[in-house]
């Protein structure tokens, strides 16, 4: 889990290309229709995603939030699954049951997603609390934003984690707006950061626009929790191209903020960044052009797919 | 002769079965390796060790978020939450997370988890450490609910609470604990007949099953035979052995101790009404709480909670009702 060669580093191109691809398709159902509900896109914040989740193994837990297809995506779910998923359709992964809010791809280790912000945080203390108690040296990250740095139930876990010395990794996405509000109005912590410091739990800040700095504290977190010195806190500094959901003009935002951040774009970035390291530009266009048409034919089968019988409406409320 | 043990020693006998018969038990909650309020989990930590019976802080909200998580990564937890009162602080997690995930997963997740909780009026506690809340629970799909009346059903129940795939609120009254009774091994499905009779149906569950039979022995000396059925689960609901019941009495009598508008008794009156509507002599009468707070003053309490004599007198107006007992 050290420094990717250059092919590893392409490999987490591709991973971001599949997610951007995959967000911007999910915009465009949307605005066709083929989709409908309160759909949260992440565009802008692939190297967060893949950062982080290229430091786990396949066997270690993530729990996302409202806005977590990249999570899901990063951690490795299908994406057939997921775009069916979205679109309300029984072959996606939860039947249609879940939506865009509440994934859950456990066979990739991607538990659950929630609708509640803060939720999910408490949630992977359980799953690392399962890898301490059974001795299966998993690592459990937990995704969620800086919305979510005010809530109590954050604040409890962050002491709970650092007490038990449990193997989670916190990554706080702060992309400056909670909902439709800036952060400096929700509180006057300047460095989410501070909130972790105070429970004893070491903190790193990182540029979400460079995915391996992600990565980089991302290896090290993990690698701190997997031999039981515990959580560790990593702010992603990112941003959301778009608004808070799908349909949010986010007219509360200045353009020029926007435009400043669609230079820090951590795809075009990284691109860049891989063509100045020797990569081909025709291979590095055909991980674009491989993501786009992976992503185009998920869609199709998405669209075409039926949908839940009505009966499915009152199944699985028990487990039997 | 079958030993008799106290409810709370019977709670404490299927809490050490269960973490002898499966290493994925584990007991978390406040203070639980000294014992807890009342001794339930006195001694498992030095039995089992610490990695399995764990103190938290009181963080109620995460304690059950954290729970929930085990719970779906192969953990089988049961949580002890101190008083119902303070449930409030998890709802998130217990209701937008443990009931829901088997369901939102499209049945990919399970959460076998099992929450003890006690409460009810016992001590003049007050507003915040003396509430039946079940109805909250019940009201919730993807939640069970059990709320045991006897130390014989305590510890199967409970048993049975741990070994299920669901979330299981396991609802203990404090004013139960110290009763005493013998331990049986007889399933514990489902609602039971604890007094059979004829003229009138009583059901309750928890601590006032105890009252309803109390009443059941005074209606007896006016020769009014009351049949009392002790529901034990509260969801799923036995409906099925309440309206046998009550098809064969005509009456019904739906007691508990929880505020009575929009509780369980409405829940009951209904179905009954709705599925042995011609067999009913008489409307299906509910006792329970006033819809007010518990007040801490003994005078307060003691008005507040109904008992005995609600029962006795709501089941007597029935009678009213229909051809008298022959």
């Amino acid at each position: 889990m050290s420094e990717l060669d250059l092919a590893g580093r392409v490999e987490l191109l591709e991973r971001m290309w599949l997610i951007r691809a995959f967000e911007e398709k999910v915009s465009e159902l949307f605005a066709r229709g083929q989709v409908v509900g309160l759909i949260h896109l992440g565009i802008g914040s692939e190297g967060s995603a893949v950062g982080v989740c290229s430091a786990l193994r396949s066997d270690d837990y993530v729990f996302g939030n409202h806005r977590s297809h990249a999570h899901a995506i990063a951690k490795g779910a299908d994406v057939d699954r997921l775009m069916a998923e979205i679109a309300g359709k029984a072959s996606g992964y939860c039947k249609g049951k879940g939506g865009s809010m509440h994934i859950a791809a456990p066979e990739v280790g991607f538990v659950t997603a929630t609708g509640v912000v803060g939720g999910n945080v408490a949630l992977a203390l359980g799953a690392a609390l399962t890898s301490v108690t059974t001795q299966d040296n998993r690592v459990s990250v937990a995704f969620f934003g800086d919305g979510a740095g005010q809530s109590g139930s954050l604040h409890e876990s962050l002491n709970l984690a650092a007490l038990w010395k449990l193997p989670v990794v916190f990554v706080c996405e702060n992309n400056g707006y909670a909902e439709f509000s800036p952060l400096s109005a929700h509180t006057v912590v300047e460095r989410l950061t501070d909130y972790a410091s105070v429970y004893s739990i070491p903190t790193v800040t990182v540029d979400g626009g460079d995915v391996m700095e992600v990565r980089r504290a991302a290896v090290s977190a993990v690698a701190r929790a997997r031999a039981g010195e515990g959580p560790m806190f990593i702010e992603v500094l990112t941003h959301r191209l778009r608004g808070h959901y799908e349909g949010d003009p986010a007219a509360y935002r200045e353009l020029s903020e926007r435009e400043e951040w669609t230079v820090r774009d951590p795809v075009a970035r990284f691109r860049a960044e891989l063509e100045g390291a020797g990569v081909a530009a025709d291979t590095i266009a055909a991980t674009e052009a491989a993501a786009r048409s992976r992503i185009a034919s998920a869609a199709e089968s998405a669209v075409a797919a039926p949908g839940p019988d009505p009966e499915e409406a009152t199944t699985d409320v028990y487990a039997v | 002769m079958t030993a008799e043990l106290r409810f709370i020693d019977a709670i404490h006998a299927g809490l050490q079965a269960s973490l002898a018969a499966d290493d994925a038990v584990v007991v978390i909650g406040e203070d639980v390796t000294y014992g807890g309020p009342f001794g339930a989990t006195k001694g498992l930590a030095d039995e089992f060790g610490r990695h399995r019976v764990r103190d938290t802080p009181i963080s109620e909200a995460t304690v059950m978020g954290m729970v929930t998580g085990a719970a779906l990564t192969g953990l089988r937890p049961v949580v002890e939450v101190m008083f119902v009162d303070f449930i409030t602080l998890a709802m998130d997690q217990l209701v937008n997370h443990a009931a829901k995930l088997h369901f939102m997963s499209g049945g990919q997740l399970r959460v076998p988890l099992t929450v003890r909780v006690q409460g009810g009026v016992r001590g003049r506690f007050g507003a915040h450490h003396s509430q039946s809340l079940e109805s909250w629970f019940t009201h919730t799909p993807g939640l069970k609910v059990v709320a045991p009346a006897f130390p014989g059903d305590a510890k199967p129940l409970l048993a049975a609470a741990i070994a299920n795939d669901n979330p299981v609120v396991y609802l203990e009254h404090r004013g139960l604990y110290w009763d005493k009774g013998p331990l049986h091994d007889d399933p514990v499905d489902g609602a039971v007949v604890r007094r059979p009779g004829t003229d009138v149906t009583v059901v309750s569950y928890s601590k006032m099953v105890h009252s309803a039979l109390a009443a059941a022995d005074r209606l007896a000396d006016s020769g009014v035979e009351a049949e009392v059925i002790d529901l034990r689960w509260l969801a799923p609901l036995d409906t099925a052995t309440v309206l046998e019941s009550v098809a064969k009495t005509g009456r019904a009598v739906v007691a508990h101790e929880a505020v009575a508008r929009g509780g369980l008794g409405a829940e009951l009156a209904a179905t009954i009404q709705r599925e042995v509507f011609t067999e009913l002599v008489a409307p299906v009468e509910r006792v329970g709480a006033a819809f007010a707070p518990v007040a801490a003053a003994a005078a307060l309490e003691d008005a507040f909670l109904p008992g005995v004599d609600e029962i006795e007198r709501a089941a007597g107006s029935l009678m009213a009702f229909g051809p008298p007992p022959p």
